[in-house]
């Protein structure tokens, strides 16, 4: 058989070729990394790319996803050699060393530019008086407690203030039967236990371990928060194995029923449902110090976004930024992440269909995020230090007020 | 043959053997000598990596490494932690060698025993530490079985006590290590003729005199051997020490892989931690020449 190539069949093809290429090169291709992709339902976020890119026609997303470890890597090795992604996926504890490198553009001309409305986002991440970071998706950190120990224990009342917690803390402990009132997590291993389950306890009585942009440890909320802090280890309130504890055997413990209340992240309540179905457990916002009556500040953690200084496509990535910090894409997208939004106006379909999830969502409204780690520099290396003086308090080997100078004069030299 | 034919041949003689070593070479120096010379060089550099144009620090960095405690005191860590764990690997390889080597174990009893052995050899870096941590966690096994020996009045925190931490996660390492020891000694054993122990048997040697007589010169070669590689191992491990206790608590086993990671990692100081990373390798370097040596004067 011979096979004959018609004209016709030629020209098709060309046709086909010219218009592939046409669009090809009509057509800007976004590179955004980010680690969310595995943490969402499979398929999830492409979609919201998918309907973006229907949106905006000529622009097309790749997504380049990752755990959030290989993400943070990735991202401090591409803003070293220039090869950072147009959109990125950004902790707040990143931002400052990649403002040091010159690696993320200023999003307040882009701002300007198109008239956005600032007021519908719930931060605006500024570091040298540039916006360099939007939290896109927010998960608070409140206090988690196990209703049927506080009620074997006599807690009627959950505790709002700070004397109130150390009391239920202390009835609900029954070391005999490994059974405590809070955990504490202090591994150097990952010291974010620091900034969730210390530093809370400071931007819950809206306080703060900051002052003038520079860090004021050795001031009344920080040692007033150690001492605390210590109190709680003295009465042997904290589950052991503190200093070597991770955020994992904290949700553990937790879940077993071994600890009465932990502060932890509201991501974690469809684990916690899952690996123990009949736990009755209700949140309550982080306990504060006597007589304060202000907002409080809730600890989080978040999915930020920012665009690559060096990108070329800038303008077409703020349309992304603006679209995934939009009131109904960021509703789907924290929907999808059991976050809360970064759209003040976004309303979580969860918050409604879900008791503990629509507690919490009160929580959120009525109080403020707050985390000061957020565009520090060498954020997790000021937690270690902190960590490492905490874990000297908590040993005995010196007092709050040690503890806090301490820290005070490793975090100065970082500053 | 002519002058030019004969010094082509003798060209192609030198070089041939060169050509079909470059593939190793080429590979060698892509995945090994590239990346030493290039983490050299940063610790060189101020803001190596973190700057698309860092300046020349001289030995800036090495000072501040040199002048740091937690880096004194995670070199005393890492030497303790690698002296203990090769000594103790070095004992417990030669006693279970012995015994899976003894004829007067039962052949069955002896093949159980060979499988459990080697057990730890089969396990992951990871999983040992999550074993390590579960065992030995204030509330583990561990806790509850000496308790009810009453050796201990209360719960020791193993990990997180600055106390016992270095040497629970050395106790850790020399379980998962000693396997190396046992099946290198084990193929020693089975190697020494027989008429050794017949001759000394005939001159009267008691058991021990033929162990120290016999056995341990005769297995020499291969103790120095596996103790020399197991040392610069050992003085790198990272993952088990990471997992189980992170340095911590406070800095008490804090050892020079963890420091270096620190470095890198946490406070994306790379200069500092490439430093860091020189002296572990010219400490190796040096074993491993020591090892060299030993090798070729054997």
């Amino acid at each position: 058989m011979t096979f004959r190539i018609k004209p016709a069949m030629l020209k098709m093809a060309a046709a086909a070729w010219l218009l592939g290429a046409t669009s090809a090169m009509a057509d800007t291709t976004l590179e955004f990394t980010q680690w969310w992709e595995p943490e969402v339902p499979a398929g999830s976020l492409r979609k919201i790319m998918d309907e973006f890119e229907a949106a905006n026609p000529g622009i097309k997303v790749t997504l380049v996803s990752g755990p959030y470890a290989a993400t943070r890597d990735q991202i401090s090795v591409g803003a070293a050699t220039g090869t950072l992604s147009d959109v990125v996926g950004l902790d707040g504890a990143w931002v400052n060393n990649l403002n040091a490198q010159n690696a993320l553009a200023d999003m307040n001309p882009m701002m300007d530019a198109s008239k956005f409305d600032k007021a519908q986002v719930a931060d605006i991440i500024q570091v040298d008086g540039k916006a360099v970071m939007f939290p896109v998706a927010s998960f608070v950190y409140p206090v988690f407690v196990n209703l049927d120990l506080a009620a074997q224990a006599g807690v009627t009342k959950l505790p709002s203030t700070r004397a109130e917690f150390l009391e239920a803390a202390k009835k609900m402990t029954h070391a005999d039967k490994n059974q405590y009132g809070w955990v504490l997590p202090l591994s150097l291993q990952s010291p974010s236990g620091v900034q969730n389950d210390m530093m809370s306890w400071v931007w819950a009585s809206g306080q703060s371990m900051m002052a003038d942009g520079k860090p004021a440890l050795e001031g009344k909320p920080v040692v007033d928060m150690l001492t605390f802090v210590k109190s709680l280890n003295d009465a042997g309130t904290i589950s052991p194995g503190i200093a070597t504890k991770t955020e994992q055997e904290k949700v553990e413990e937790f879940v077993n029923d071994r600890v009465g209340m932990m502060i932890d992240s509201l991501a974690h309540v469809n684990l916690i449902r899952k690996r123990n179905p009949k736990l009755n457990f209700d949140l309550i916002p982080v306990p504060v110090v006597e007589n304060y009556n202000g907002k409080r500040g809730l600890p989080y953690a978040s999915w930020g976004i920012g665009i690559s200084a060096g990108s070329k496509h800038q303008e077409e990535a703020w349309k992304l930024v603006q679209y995934l910090m939009s009131e109904k894409v960021n509703a789907k997208l924290v929907s999808l992440a059991n976050a809360f939004p970064g759209n003040v106006n976004a309303k979580p379909d969860f918050v409604t269909s879900d008791k503990a999830f629509g507690k919490a969502f009160e929580i959120f409204k009525t109080g403020y995020l707050a985390n000061e780690f957020t565009g520090l520099p060498v954020a997790e290396d000021l937690m270690s230090q902190f960590d490492v003086e905490a874990q000297k308090m908590l040993a005995g080997e010196q007092s709050p007020e040690q503890a806090a100078a301490n820290a005070q004069k490793g975090w100065t030299a970082k500053f | 043959m002519t002058r030019q034919k004969r010094s082509r041949h003798r060209l192609k003689r030198t070089v041939a053997p060169y050509l079909y070593l470059s593939p190793s070479l080429v590979i060698i120096g892509l995945l090994m000598l590239l990346p030493m010379v290039t983490v050299i060089s940063y610790s060189f550099q101020n803001s190596a990596v973190l700057r698309r144009d860092p300046s020349f620090a001289g030995l800036k960095h090495y000072q501040a490494i040199f002048a740091d405690p937690v880096f004194w005191a995670s070199l005393w860590h890492t030497l303790y932690f690698t002296c203990m764990s090769v000594v103790f690997h070095m004992t417990i390889g030669m006693i279970f060698a012995l015994m899976l080597n003894s004829d007067r174990i039962n052949p069955t009893l002896r093949n159980i025993l060979r499988v459990l052995y080697i057990l730890p050899w089969l396990f992951t870096a990871v999983i040992i530490a999550v074993i390590w941590r579960l065992l030995l966690e204030p509330n583990g096994v561990v806790n509850s079985i000496l308790m009810q020996l009453g050796l201990i009045g209360s719960k020791i925190e193993w990990f997180s006590s600055p106390e016992t931490a270095l040497h629970a996660v050395t106790f850790a390492n020399i379980w998962a290590g000693y396997p190396l020891f046992m099946v290198s000694l084990l193929a020693g054993l089975q190697g020494i003729p027989k008429d050794f122990y017949e001759a000394a048997d005939i001159d009267g040697a008691k058991g021990y005199q033929k162990l120290t007589f016999i056995t341990i010169p005769q297995l020499m070669p291969i103790i120095i051997s596996i103790s020399l590689l197991d040392f610069i191992w050992t003085m790198q491990v990272f993952p088990l020490i990471w997992i189980t206790t992170g340095g911590g608590p406070i800095y008490s086993t804090e050892v020079l892989s963890t420091y270096t990671y620190k470095l890198a990692f946490s406070s994306y100081n790379l200069s500092q931690a490439s430093a860091s990373a020189v002296v572990i390798l010219l400490i190796s370097l040096g074993l491993t020449l020591f090892y060299i040596r030993y090798q070729k004067a054997r």
